[in-house]
């Protein structure tokens, strides 16, 4: 039983459970499954992302860029949106896609064939990308009724009861829980993070698989871009800004290694769960937003402090035991 | 994994100290910032003024002094990401303080404090947690700003004690700012740190390899503490100075700026992964920067797109030289 449900996850699972109890508690409202599907759409985009980083992060990346490249994106597919009314949406979508994923390979690129840090890389991209946005828009804002009624009715058009938001988050959910366990690239992924040096031996090139990772995860940040913009039928500079600090903090609470080689998919979607479900309780329950980046700061240092301890291999440390015998 | 197989060519001489200096990155970049004034100086009739110049300078000194504790951070293998918001929270303090009555030497040390309260509690989840910096600041970096959402939501302090205006718009003599007088002092401070004492080598011991500075009975530990302690102090310091020049307190102040702080070190010579790294390239990266800002800001380039140039900056002082050494491999091949 414990080999199907892992430690980790289930005590973050049960974290949630409590604190959706507790909220319930004062406002029996908040569990209702019409509001409990609500919370899950709006944390759509969120578990999107954070499935994104995970990948790269397994790799012993990081990709600050995800916010600025999820805005860009949007912003383009807006404006061309706004240009061809008539363009369908699965074009858009692709077009979303394949932006997003391009910016990723900027990304990629740069770690891969020059071997710069990912944090300065995308660092650097994650300002470039917010100003290529304010030079294409001029600064000007896209508002709902300059979009097509196609475009900004997709993500929110109900199937089966859930929003198409909700089942995209659900089938990138499914598809990287299989792409991570049963693919070769999931599994190269685990094993470039675990150990680049091994890796190099078994035949897998560390730098391709990162860069790849970071293709992941610009295109599904160009596909959130898409959802994000014609969700909140808005387009404009600063939007989703310091999101990715949200979807790293996802991760981590998730329990995926800042270091490379250990997480899960069931991880990071329960991360970005208890961040949705931190962000929807608060005004159930009259906590002032503003409370919300402390919190999500405070959950990202519990959650790496947690980790950390738990995930400490128990090693003979000599200098320490030299240190206690005098 | 790329150094396995090449072949090295070991000199039968060193470089004489005159060569390496003038090949050095410093120098280079020294070249750049003449350039940059150069090219400045014929784009707008503007720029060739005292005073223009003088406020220009307002562009990077609070950032410098940030970067030179980041400088050290970073040359010993660590990064503090959370310094903005460390001078949000310091910021909304005096806000808070000056609202029950602080006058501005309180203000002043409260800034300070709450910079090396910030820098203390990082350093204690990264040396006493044994906890990966990045994510450490990365959390503080939210939780330091959130605290200052929760304090002030969308409101803002004005109406600081005008005495205390004199860190941020004062002037010692003529055009010469406090702020210019702070940086000057701070660089010399740092540059003496790093290059001329015990603590300074121990920094570049811990960069180049923890493990052998540990066992050559470097408080590793201990010195990462300090450096954190060190960061924030200087968060604290920048966070009067930012005050005190707008003379008022946002949430939203300087965000942002921990990435142009990184930025300015990278550009420094400093090398992101530790270990190597000086306090006069730092210096000189500031002067770079801040004369490009204000070259552009002249040309009437919005900041948005300024922060572009940047971020190409980051990237390109990283990416040149690498592509550089491989072209040069390539042609030893």
């Amino acid at each position: 039983m414990m080999r199907f449900i892992p430690v980790r996850e289930a005590i973050l699972g049960s974290a949630i459970l409590i604190l959706i109890i507790l909220v319930a508690s004062r406002f029996a409202g908040f569990v209702a499954p019409s509001n409990l599907a609500n919370v899950f759409n709006d944390t759509a985009p969120l578990i999107i992302l954070a499935l994104g980083q995970m990948v790269v992060i397994l790799t012993r990346c990081i990709d600050l860029s995800v916010a600025a490249n999820l805005a860009l994106t949007g912003m383009a597919v807006a404006m061309i949106n706004v240009a061809m009314p008539g363009l369908p949406i699965p074009v858009i979508i692709a077009i979303a896609v394949l932006m997003g994923g391009i910016m990723g390979a900027i990304n990629g690129v740069l770690v891969w064939k020059l071997s710069i840090p990912p944090i300065v890389v995308t660092l650097g991209t994650m300002t470039i990308f917010r100003g290529i946005i304010f030079l294409i828009s001029d600064g000007k804002w896209v508002n709902s009724h300059e979009m097509s009624a196609a475009f900004t009715g997709f993500p929110r058009a109900v199937l089966l009861g859930l929003p198409v938001l909700s089942w995209i988050a659900i089938i990138t959910v499914i598809t990287f829980g299989i792409m991570m366990a049963r693919t070769q690239f999931g599994r190269s992924i685990f094993a470039v993070g675990g150990n680049p040096h091994a890796a190099v031996y078994t035949g897998i090139n560390v730098g391709k698989t990162q860069f790849w990772a970071f293709v992941v995860s610009g295109a599904l940040a160009g596909l959130t871009g898409y959802l994000w913009v014609a969700r909140y039928a808005v387009a404009y500079v600063d939007i989703a800004g310091g999101f990715e600090l949200e979807v790293v903090a996802a991760c981590v609470i998730g329990g995926i290694s800042i270091a490379g080689g250990i997480g899960s998919v069931g991880g990071a979607v329960l991360g970005a769960i208890f961040l949705g479900v931190v962000k929807n309780a608060l005004p159930v329950v009259n906590i002032s937003p503003f409370w919300q980046l402390a919190i999500s700061g405070s959950a990202i240092l519990i959650a790496v402090a947690f980790n950390a301890r738990s995930g400490r291999t128990k090693g003979r440390i000599i200098l320490k035991s030299a240190e206690a015998t005098q | 994994m790329t150094d396995t197989t090449t072949t090295r060519h070991i000199p039968d001489r060193l470089n004489s100290r005159a060569v390496r200096i003038f090949k050095s990155w410093e120098a280079l970049l020294l070249a750049v910032a003449i350039a940059i004034f150069v090219v400045n100086s014929f784009a707008s009739p503007y720029f060739l003024n005292a005073w223009n110049l003088s406020d220009a300078t307002f562009n990077f000194t609070e950032k410098a002094m940030i970067a030179f504790a980041m400088a050290l951070l970073i040359i010993s293998g660590e990064i503090d990401l959370s310094v903005a918001s460390i001078i949000a929270l310091a910021s909304t303090a005096m806000g808070l303080a000056m609202q029950h009555g602080a006058g501005t030497p309180e203000l002043v040390l409260i800034g300070l404090t709450v910079g090396l309260l910030c820098g203390a509690f990082n350093g204690v989840f990264v040396t006493f947690f044994g906890l990966p910096s990045i994510v450490v600041t990365i959390g503080t970096m939210s939780l330091f700003r959130g605290i200052s959402y929760i304090i002030l939501g969308d409101g803002s302090f004005s109406g600081y004690p005008s005495s205390f205006s004199w860190f941020g718009q004062g002037y010692i003599y003529w055009v010469f700012t406090v702020e210019m007088l702070l940086f000057v002092i701070i660089a010399v401070i740092y540059a003496v740190l790093l290059h001329k004492t015990n603590f300074g080598r121990a920094v570049y011991a811990i960069g180049n390899n923890p493990t052998g500075a540990l066992f050559s009975g470097i408080r590793v530990q201990r010195v990462k503490f300090i450096l954190f302690l060190l960061t924030g102090l200087m968060s604290g310091v920048a966070a009067v100075c930012l005050t005190s020049r707008l003379g008022s307190t946002r949430p939203s102040i300087a965000s942002g700026m921990e990435l142009e702080v990184v930025t300015m070190v990278v550009l420094g010579g400093v090398n992101i992964l530790g270990g190597s790294g000086t306090i006069p390239g730092v210096v000189i990266a500031a002067f770079v920067m801040g004369l490009v800002t204000f070259g552009l800001g002249l040309l009437n380039v919005p900041g948005i797109v300024m922060s572009i140039f940047i971020g190409l900056l980051l990237i390109g002082v990283i990416a040149l030289p690498r592509l550089w050494a491989m072209a040069a491999a390539r042609r030893n091949a």
